[in-house]
């Protein structure tokens, strides 16, 4: 060892400095505070189990849509978040779109893609918060409107041509021909419908923000999580749903309301984070009812 | 609310600050050496009596990080063959070795999604390892700039050894053993399970996956890692569950950066040019989460505006200003871990984040890169100060010669270099533009963020971007290495050429280093050298979205 030239004892260090290392860091201190978190806090250290009649049915960490096998809403449940990755927990995640993410690409009728699809398109983020809020509007019974959204439920955005100067020309992108568009006319130029494969490139985008006050379906009802696991919902939002629960089960809204308040968890010491209420153990509890 | 959070913050820091600072500097200036550390200093074959010059620490700290890139890259190329793999396939090569050197520089970039790419064996014994190592090793670079201050006609800056394994099993672990206990109560998980498939309320399918989460999850905030155990990140709730886990781990994330200046401060022997570079960091720390707070709570662009709130991508357990502070924490700081997802923030939010790390996240960094960077910028300072007064600039008794500043300048050259070069490649070639989500100036941001997230070891992203390709996996790759090694390099041999310095006597021209004067000349110095960097980018990226939208 001591006869060998400085550079290899070295990296016989480092190979033996790896070596220690990991087996104290990598297995030795992951497996005690294994051992220690299964004998203290068994039940949160594997995940929060939730059980119905014995059978898991899911954890009160994660969250999980409470949708039909064809993704409709079931009417007696809360609904949970939208989800980028549609509560899979091995595809947790945001969908990641921009704050001006605001024109779509329309399908073109007919087309397919590489692989033999037709043609979806693309939807632009706020294409889909405006669609969501009048999703949720017509389940709610409420008014689905908010600003820089149409009363068709995509985006409010116009492409005004040139991109400089004086309009001669004015698209409602986002509304495929033959929608009527959201505005008939902009600075004195007629408004035409979006047509499908058009390449509004060149214009400048505008997006017109509307009449619309104050929405009635809260912010993240139309918004996607960062985890795509959210297993919670605003106070705000469970309330606008209690009224439908409760007509579906037939019980007064008043109880539905007393269980909202049961699993809405408040601000830890009064100040960190915000009121969330868990929608798989709400629907559950309503379940037991 | 918000107000309330960032001050439960900073008092619970300042509370800290000396008790904790104090045990470092008894750590790394201690004469003795545990049983336990005996034991793995035999194992090693090393001795830690021995003293290293600049060069010898310099290599014995290059050969670690290169054997750690190469277990780190065998692991997950071999992790079919192994335990607890889950039944995962190895590692494709360009993920595997973009990876490898993502933890080894403390950067943990992740263009791997953790819970389907990664078995459980290689989390804990790959990636957690790094995280705890990485960490020890930025602290041993910036303790070593520290003496090379504080010796006089010294050869020597210490033992790399020594300082990996004291900053190791001293200082990190046993606050990651307490933590992550804390963090299960919070509701992390901490199991070695496979993945189970149940049935959901409705009748779907849901597929649980746990794992040692909690374990990794403190030291990846503790360490300023960053690389989630999951692809949400700290977004996740088994690894972020609730409003106070969420303060837990932004404190966790702060409290190594900002109690190291009381360690510098102690180990020179004024305490007092320890609280200058904490007033240094914490100024630009404070009205940068301020403004953070209130361009995401103001939420001006179009799709917030629509929305209400800026919540695309944020918890509804955290909030929008929960999620600021802590966006603001991880780019502060080499962090890179997330709680919501930068790419969906208001235009000048984003841009925060971007700031914050073309900083050089020295406000107040990473652990230990931060304390060292922030030197550097002091180092810069006293000589643009000399310049004005016509003077040999000189800091804590130390002249900074022309050798002493080409190191501090190349120091600080090295990540606008790889930021603004790596961006104008991946703008200007296919598979860069291959990679992006949005389009528009949004476009240029993330390939901006990506850059400057990687060269800066942060490791957070504007994760629209497809960075699994061969083309990003290698750029992205070198980038962290270039931007971790070469200034530790230049650091260390600072170090070593300070330490043989005789210190001059203070006189009547000395300029002093501990004043408000001197704390706002480093604020300034800071900001208007990355604004002349990073200004025209900047303007074509997130100004461009956030002013003609």
């Amino acid at each position: 060892m001591e006869r060998m030239p400085g550079w290899i004892r070295q990296h016989l260090a480092a190979v033996r400095a790896i070596a220690v290392l990991t087996v104290l860091l990598g297995l030795a201190y992951p497996l005690a505070v294994t051992g220690v978190a299964q004998v203290l806090f068994n039940d949160r250290a594997n995940g929060s189990p939730v059980e119905r009649n014995g059978r898991a049915v899911g954890s009160a960490a994660i969250g999980q849509s409470f949708t039909d096998a064809e993704d409709v809403p079931v009417r007696k449940y809360f609904q949970s978040r939208p989800s980028a990755g549609g509560y899979d927990p091995l595809a947790s995640g945001a969908s990641n779109l921009g704050p001006e993410d605001v024109v779509d690409t329309l399908p073109v009728p007919g087309a397919k893609d590489a692989e033999g699809h037709p043609d979806e398109g693309r939807r632009s983020l706020l294409t889909q918060v405006c669609a969501r809020s009048k999703a949720v509007g017509e389940l709610e019974g409420v008014s689905g409107a908010r600003p820089y959204c149409t009363a068709d439920g995509v985006g409010a955005v116009l492409k005004v041509f040139p991109a400089v100067g004086t309009p001669t020309r004015a698209v409602s992108v986002n509304q495929a021909c033959p929608a009527t568009p959201f505005a008939a006319v902009y600075r004195g130029v007629r408004v035409e419908c979006g047509r499908p494969g058009e390449d509004y490139a060149a214009g400048r985008t505008v997006p017109v923000r509307g009449g619309a006050g104050t929405p009635a379906v809260p912010a993240d009802a139309v918004t996607a999580s960062g985890s795509g696991l959210d297993p919670h919902i605003s106070v705000a939002y469970a309330e606008l749903q209690a009224p439908r629960v409760a007509r579906e089960r037939g019980i007064p809204v008043d109880r539905v309301k007393a269980l909202i308040d049961e699993y809405t968890t408040g601000r830890a010491l009064g100040f960190m984070g915000e009121p969330a209420v868990n929608v798989l153990r709400l629907n559950l509890a309503l379940d037991e009812e | 609310m918000a107000a309330l959070f960032i001050a439960s913050l900073v008092l619970a820091l300042a509370l800290v600050h000396k008790p904790f600072g104090d045990h470092m500097y008894r750590v790394y200036t201690g004469d003795r050496h545990t049983p336990p550390e005996r034991l793995v200093y035999r194992l090693l074959g090393v001795r830690p009596g021995t003293e290293q010059r600049w060069s010898a620490y310099a290599r014995s700290l290059l050969a670690f990080s290169a054997v750690s890139l190469l277990v780190l890259y065998g692991l997950q190329r071999l992790q079919d063959r192994l335990w607890l793999s889950l039944g995962l396939p190895p590692v494709t090569d360009h993920i595997a070795w973009n990876t490898a050197v993502s933890f080894v520089t403390n950067t943990n970039w992740q263009a791997y999604s953790g819970e389907s790419t990664m078995g459980h064996l290689v989390q804990m014994a790959g990636l957690a390892v790094q995280n705890f190592v990485s960490a020890a090793v930025g602290m041993a670079v910036a303790i070593a700039l520290v003496r090379g201050f504080a010796r006089r006609n010294s050869d020597t800056i210490g033992n790399f050894w020594v300082d990996l394994v004291r900053g190791t099993v001293r200082i990190l672990l046993p606050i990651a053993f307490v933590g992550a206990l804390v963090l299960v109560a919070g509701g992390l998980v901490q199991n070695l399970a496979a993945p189970h498939e149940l049935t959901t309320l409705t009748g779907g399918t849901q597929s649980i996956i746990g794992g040692p989460v909690a374990s990794q999850e403190v030291i990846k905030e503790l360490g300023t890692n960053g690389g989630g155990f999951y692809n949400a990140n700290s977004a996740h709730p088994f690894e972020n569950g609730t409003g106070w886990t969420n303060w837990f781990e932004i404190f966790l994330i702060l409290v190594i950066p900002f109690s190291l200046p009381r360690t510098f401060g102690k180990m020179v022997g004024q305490v007092r040019q320890g609280y200058a570079i904490l007033a240094v960091m914490a100024t630009i720390a404070l009205v940068s989460v301020t403004l953070t707070n209130v361009f995401e709570l103001g939420g001006g662009a179009t799709v917030p505006q629509a929305v209400g709130a800026a919540m695309e991508g944020k918890e509804v357990r955290f909030g929008v200003a929960n999620s600021a502070t802590f966006a603001a924490s991880t780019t502060l700081t080499s962090t890179g871990a997330v709680n919501s997802f930068h790419d969906s923030y208001t235009p000048f939010g984003g841009m925060m984040t971007m700031f914050n790390m073309m900083l050089g996240e020295v406000a107040p960094g990473g652990v230990g890169s931060g304390l060292y960077g922030m030197l550097v910028l002091a180092v810069i300072t006293v000589f643009v100060a000399g310049l004005m007064v016509g003077r040999t600039p000189e800091y804590l008794g130390k002249k900074i010669g022309s050798r002493e500043i080409k190191l501090a300048s190349m120091y600080f050259l090295v990540t606008p270099i790889l930021v603004l070069v790596g961006t104008a490649l991946a703008m200007g070639n296919e598979a860069g533009l291959a990679g992006l989500l949005n389009g528009g100036p949004h476009g240029l941001s993330e390939v901006l963020y990506a850059f400057t997230s990687a060269s800066n070891n942060n490791g957070s992203a504007f994760a629209g971007l497809t960075v699994n390709t061969p083309w990003y996996d290698v750029a992205l790759g070198l980038c962290m290495l270039l931007g971790r090694f070469l200034p530790i390099i230049f650091v260390l041999g600072l170090a070593g050429s300070l330490a043989r310095q005789t210190p001059v006597p203070e006189s009547a021209g000395t300029l002093p280093t501990h004043r408000p004067q001197f704390v706002g000349m480093v604020v300034g110095v800071t900001i208007i050298l990355v604004a002349l960097t990073f200004l025209p980018a900047l303007a074509l990226g997130p100004i461009a979205e956030g002013l003609f939208s």
